[in-house]
């Protein structure tokens, strides 16, 4: 089966760019809005973030949107009804991200479901293990043609790394350094042995480096180690400039790629 | 039926290790060396010393001759509120400590409720010169000052968390955040029966000093190491975990968990778990947890910070499934009533916290020659602004 993950890898090879939001953040109904000023820009994958009320991986940023975002209504449910057309507006590939506890209470099963009817490509859930997903859940993602995609960092062990690979499909999420979401510190690219380490294994899967990328300069040193990067709280902060979305993502993503 | 945790990590169907990709290492380094350590004979020397001479160990089992009387049982009182500190809590910090040397850790992270197990972390690392960083909910900074002054005395740093409803929830998740963002030097000394495995395990391993002194203690005064009922308070539910430990596979023993009501199980303002929780995930564990039907965590309330947690450690949550345990609640009222009583009765002014397991002794329905004992878990110098206050003593 298809899955736009697979083709966007196999049809654009370097630099790309994928940006994560919060649905339901700044207002509840901006989720279909910023996907497709998102696509307008050129950004090659989104990934939706389902806010979770302990989102134990997130830095400030990106709890204080998950605060705003339940506040203002958003529950999973809610968000699939606001996707529910949405393969009639764009084919960008998109992957939803959140955490365990609201999609177990939802039902793995029917959300794997619900996510392939709307045409959902990927799920991240940094809190649900490996040896889990692999034990419960792996038959029902891939009946679902869903990309699980798990996260490495530098201190994974590359015999994890090898069977993080196995087991997954899409790309591999290369967490650039020690941290949770948001940091500006720097260490973010810093750590080339580390890129260099899990490129030279040449893993089945495609690498995108995520956490602390934030400007045009972290985004392509990124690029030169990986497939490309992701950006999450930089973007939401950007979302909460003066200025429509239309305006503060065009020129959110301009800086980015310039 | 078995009650302790099995080879991954899970008790029945509770437990496991809910972790994201960065805490894995940690995890997993202490998950292989858990057992072995605190099995090697120097570990278990070293920790003995200190739980003798340090910590004053063993603690005393009292029989509690008016509070007998008045609820014409035999109630024994375990006294964890005279350990060092105060708490039962540094039974559990001082073998973490010890572990996180032999893993040869330099910085130790804790999260604190009530600031118990943060003075008992703050005490170990002072003792072995660790720098140690504890978070804390910034309500509960408000409400259980004393315990603040003292970790700043003991040379702590003490950092507010200030998300969500800034109490032990969230200075789990800010602590956890730490370890994260530190995950080379840094051991994280957790202050209950939760979290990832194989935290509830070991934590309880540790606790369950208690429940091996009491089956001496109790045979050397009763002729008999069963008592017909052990009572103690669950939060997450460390002193729980080590009051019943060595009594799970003798059924005839009743083991009964007190949760915290706090406004009432139905007023919105509540602790209890078992009663208003569903399986989830928090922390790193799948568990009974109080959440919205979306599976958002709910904010939960009680007088006692210590029992404000909205989670239960996995062992307890299979307990109350497998019906070993009894689950009984206890309001804000009903447990500030059983501390001026045990004040009043037997001169011992006891935490919030283990009024209400002291609370539950009108509840349980014992007879007038069944031994209970009751885990004293800590005292309640902590809570005595509270006490004033609605007592009507200030002044």
């Amino acid at each position: 089966m298809d899955n736009r993950i697979k083709t966007l890898f196999e049809q654009k090879p370097q630099g790309l760019l994928s940006v994560y939001f919060t649905a339901g953040y700044p207002n509840l109904e901006d989720t279909v809005p910023i996907i497709l000023e998102l696509e307008k820009n050129g950004v090659d994958l989104i990934e939706v973030g389902m806010p979770f009320s302990d989102p134990l991986a997130d830095g400030p940023t990106i709890q204080q949107s998950s605060d705003i975002a339940l506040r203002n209504g958003m529950t999973i449910p809610k968000l699939f009804e606001q996707l529910k057309n949405i393969r009639q507006q764009t084919q960008i590939p998109l992957v939803l991200m959140g955490y365990l506890n609201p999609v177990m209470q939802y039902g793995v099963e029917r959300f794997c479901q619900k996510a392939q009817e709307i045409g959902i490509d990927g799920i991240i859930l940094p809190d649900l293990p490996l040896s889990d997903y692999v034990r419960e859940y792996k038959q029902v993602f891939e009946q679902h043609n869903l990309c699980k995609i798990f996260l490495v960092t530098p201190q994974t062990p590359e015999k994890r790394i090898r069977e993080i690979d196995s087991h997954t499909n899409g790309f591999v999420y290369m967490v650039s350094s020690a941290s949770t979401t948001g940091s500006t510190t720097g260490k973010a690219v810093a750590n080339t042995d580390y890129f260099q380490r899990v490129r030279q294994m040449e893993l089945r899967n495609p690498s995108l480096i995520g956490f602390g990328i934030h400007d045009n300069n972290t985004f392509s040193q990124a690029c030169q180690h990986a497939k490309g990067a992701i950006i999450g709280s930089a973007f939401i902060k950007a979302l909460a400039q003066e200025g429509t979305l239309q305006e503060n993502i065009q020129s959110f993503i301009q800086r980015i790629r310039n | 039926m078995k009650y302790s945790v099995d080879e991954n990590g899970f008790y029945g169907k509770f437990g496991g290790a809910y972790i994201p990709e960065m805490l894995h290492p940690n995890v997993e380094e202490l998950r292989e060396n858990y057992l072995k350590i605190m099995q090697s004979p120097d570990f278990q020397e070293e920790l003995q010393a200190l739980l003798k001479d340090y910590v004053g160990r063993p603690t005393p089992l009292y029989f509690a001759k008016r509070l007998s009387e008045k609820y014409n049982t035999q109630i024994y009182l375990k006294r964890e509120d005279l350990n060092h500190t105060g708490a039962h809590k540094i039974n559990n910090t001082v073998g973490q400590v010890l572990m996180a040397q032999r893993l040869g850790k330099k910085r130790i992270i804790a999260e604190t409720g009530a600031g118990q197990h943060g003075v008992a972390t703050a005490t170990v690392c002072a003792l072995m010169n660790l720098e140690c960083i504890v978070y804390m909910g910034e309500v509960d900074i408000l409400r259980q000052a004393p315990n603040v002054a003292r970790m700043k005395m003991l040379g702590a740093t003490v950092v507010p968390a200030t998300s969500g409803s800034r109490t032990l929830k969230d200075a789990t998740n800010e602590a956890i955040r730490d370890w994260i963002n530190n995950p080379e030097d840094t051991y994280y000394i957790i202050g209950s029966v939760v979290g990832p495995h194989p935290y509830p395990d070991m934590v309880a391993r540790f606790q369950a000093i208690i429940s091996e002194e009491m089956k001496w203690q109790l045979k050397e005064k009763t002729g008999s190491e069963n008592p017909n009922y052990v009572v103690a308070c669950v939060g997450g539910g460390s002193n729980a975990a080590g009051a019943f430990y060595h009594y799970l596979d003798t059924p005839e023993v009743k083991l009964v968990a007190v949760e915290a009501a706090g406004m009432g199980v139905e007023s919105g303002e509540s602790a209890a778990t078992s009663v208003l929780g569903k399986e989830g995930v928090i922390h790193g564990s799948r568990t009974l947890l109080m959440q919205t039907e979306d599976g958002q965590v709910t904010e939960p309330y009680s007088i006692s910070a210590g029992l404000d947690y909205p989670g239960v450690g996995p062992m307890h949550a299979h307990l109350f499934e497998s019906k070993r345990a009894i689950f009984e609640n206890i309001t804000d009222e009903e447990a500030l009533q059983a501390v001026l009583e045990l004040t009043r009765l037997e001169g011992i002014i006891p935490a919030l916290e283990s009024a209400h397991a002291l609370a539950a002794l009108s509840r349980i329905g014992a007879k007038p020659d069944d031994v209970v004992v009751v885990n004293l878990s800590g005292r309640g110098d902590k809570d005595l602004s509270t006490y004033l206050d609605r007592f009507q003593l200030n002044g």
